[in-house]
């Protein structure tokens, strides 16, 4: 998928992120907006899993540790073919299998996430499997800011770096806000480059929603020989709505109908523009 | 039927030994420890297969996650820590990362109950019947002597779902094997018969069943039927109510609190099926635990030869 390709399906993507989490009137619309970027990227450019190879062994893994935006994992999963798109008009609804979580009911979950600080030891266990079997398979995970509070993800680091695991790539989506407030006040997880570079992980920083710079940088794994490879992503939560980004309150507000269609009108706009980039490109020709 | 002691290995011995069976056979059994395998016995296994052996140091969340991790790429995993550890520390990776995923992983509980005797409370496991019972897809076994736990380890490698076993590290006779030759994880084995009283037990507290069995009938004529109860989870239901359908006392014991384990899961299952036999729990009371070895723990609750011995005259 070329760059521009990349850049539509962001704005598509996060026009169905909306249209979802407002047909359910639930759901993590901020963290979604600010990791959906990278979820694109992955999926549609650097990860070698599809419905088609999903049941092989040496397909690439992916785990997503922050549950919790699990509205951007289904739109992803159903333009990629997992499901039927269709199918999310009953998130979070009674016997669907789309929860506010990922189970492995649904077609391209690898797990069960949605408790804090789990996916990246299991992670840890797919790389390790890997190595084992001489697969020559990745294994990545999308962690919360939040959630680098939680002691177990300090274990799997250790561990990691200890058998050295350089096919796995863990993805930081660093919005810096959680529930309570911004991550520096709750309590602040700086200076997190340094944090993971002393654990003995190879470190890089990229914008998190610059799905070109995303390209580039992850389709150079791992980013050094015999270390796993930690990407902090900076990103803007309900990065893409005007009104949502860096606001509190949309870490799981739902919008009104007023506010879905102002929502849905920015991106319109944001398609409306790329669009124009594109034909002022191809008239430059 | 007479008790066989002529042996008494530590169950943990023979999982150890069993598990080097398996893994000769098969590259894809792999041990995971939490610089336990020393505790596990599993340091004669590490010499001999380094490449099935990973350590991941005192991390028990680790410990389970990544056993998940390897599980759902095909691994057949043992993740083997003391059992107060794993089944606490790390029980939301069991939850989670194991239960609710999926991923067959076989958590391995050693030095379980009040093995560990004067180490203390932080030692004991009182409470993992109790936690696990409750998580959907765990399947809870306690082995009785060395060959319930041969069996038992040899079936959870072929199982394609998540089990716990637990077991102590004390010296246990033979006491199963010869009335009830097979074992089955989920399937209770009747180990002695006798139409008076029906002890049931679990784990290391068959043996008690046994000696107070052999009391009761050499002074006093009273014939007790012993089940060893190896797997709680699930229950052996129609075992169960066949040993209470003659309406005579049963008591079950237990290396747990009397909260949550063998005992309430056979009192559940009773009382709701309509039988009002005469009950009695033994277990561990909700206190602070005697300090003590094992043996000395054991006694002083009860959970002894003479203590089952004198509960069950107090019910006939």
């Amino acid at each position: 998928m070329t760059t521009r390709e990349l850049k539509l399906k962001s704005v598509e993507y996060r026009k169905k992120i909306l249209q979802y989490i407002f047909n359910a009137g639930a759901g993590h619309t901020g963290g979604s907006l600010s990791c959906i970027d990278i979820l694109n990227v992955l999926y549609n450019r650097v990860m070698n899993v599809s419905p088609d190879n999903f049941d092989d062994p040496g397909r690439d893994r992916y785990v997503q540790s922050k549950g919790h935006s699990v509205e951007a994992l289904y739109v992803v999963l159903a333009d990629k073919g997992f499901f039927p798109e269709e199918d999310l008009l009953t998130l979070c609804r009674y016997q669907s299998p789309y929860i506010g979580h990922p189970t492995k009911k649904v077609r391209g979950m690898e797990q069960n996430t949605g408790g804090l600080g789990h996916g990246l030891a299991i992670c840890a266990g797919n790389a390790l499997a890997a190595k084992k079997d001489s697969l020559p398979l990745r294994v990545y995970t999308v962690l919360g800011d939040g959630e680098m509070a939680e002691g177990s993800n300090w274990e799997a680091l250790m561990l990691a770096a200890h058998y050295k695991l350089d096919n796995l790539c863990a993805v930081l989506d660093y919005n810096k806000q959680q529930i309570t407030g911004a991550n520096a006040e709750v309590v602040g997880l700086e200076p997190i480059r340094k944090k993971v570079e002393a654990f003995g992980w190879a470190v890089r920083e990229v914008d998190g929603n610059d799905v070109e710079a995303l390209a580039e940088i992850l389709g150079n794994l791992p980013f050094e020989e015999g270390k796993p490879s930690f990407l902090i992503a900076h990103t803007v939560k309900g990065k893409g709505i005007s009104y949502m980004e860096g606001v509190l309150k949309w870490h799981h507000g739902v919008p009104s109908p007023e506010q879905y269609e102002l929502a849905v009108h920015e991106l319109d706009a944001a398609l409306q523009a790329l669009t124009t980039e594109e034909t002022g490109i191809e008239s430059a020709k | 039927m007479e008790m066989v002691k002529t042996e008494a290995i530590p169950n943990l011995n023979v999982f150890s030994e069993t598990l080097q069976s398996l893994a000769e056979l098969d590259r894809d059994i792999l041990v995971v420890t939490s610089d336990s395998r020393g505790s596990g016995k599993l340091v004669p296994f590490g010499v001999r297969f380094p490449d099935q052996i990973v350590e991941v140091g005192i991390a028990e969340q680790n410990l389970v996650g990544v056993a998940a991790g390897l599980a759902s790429m095909g691994k057949k995993v043992f993740a083997v820590s003391p059992a107060c550890f794993l089944t606490a520390r790390s029980l939301e990776q069991i939850k989670n990362d194991v239960a609710y995923s999926d991923n067959p992983v076989k958590l391995i509980g050693i030095s379980s109950g009040v093995s560990y005797g004067a180490l203390g409370s932080t030692h004991h496991s009182l409470h993992d019947f109790a936690v696990l019972r409750a998580i959907h897809n765990m399947t809870v076994v306690a082995p009785c002597d060395n060959f319930e736990t041969t069996e038992a380890v040899r079936q959870a490698a072929e199982m394609k779902s998540p089990v716990y076993i637990r077991f102590g590290k004390k010296g246990m006779p033979h006491l199963s094997r010869y009335l009830d030759p097979g074992f089955e994880i989920g399937k209770g084995r009747t180990i002695r018969e006798g139409d008076d009283l029906t002890f049931i037990g679990t784990g290391e507290t068959v043996l008690p069943c046994q000696e107070a069995a052999d009391l009761l009938a050499e002074k006093h004529g009273i014939r007790c039927r012993v089940i060893s109860l190896h797997t709680i989870k699930p229950l052996d239901e129609k075992l169960i109510l066949q040993a209470a359908a003659n309406d005579r006392p049963v008591i079950t014991a237990e290396e747990h609190s009397v909260h949550g384990g063998l005992g309430e899961a056979v009192a559940s299952l009773l009382f709701q099926a309509g039988y009002r036999n005469k009950f009695k729990i033994v277990g561990l009371p909700d206190e602070y635990t005697v300090s003590g070895s094992q043996t000395e723990i054991f006694n002083h609750y009860g959970i002894s030869g003479d203590g089952l011995a004198r509960t069950a005259l107090g019910l006939l």
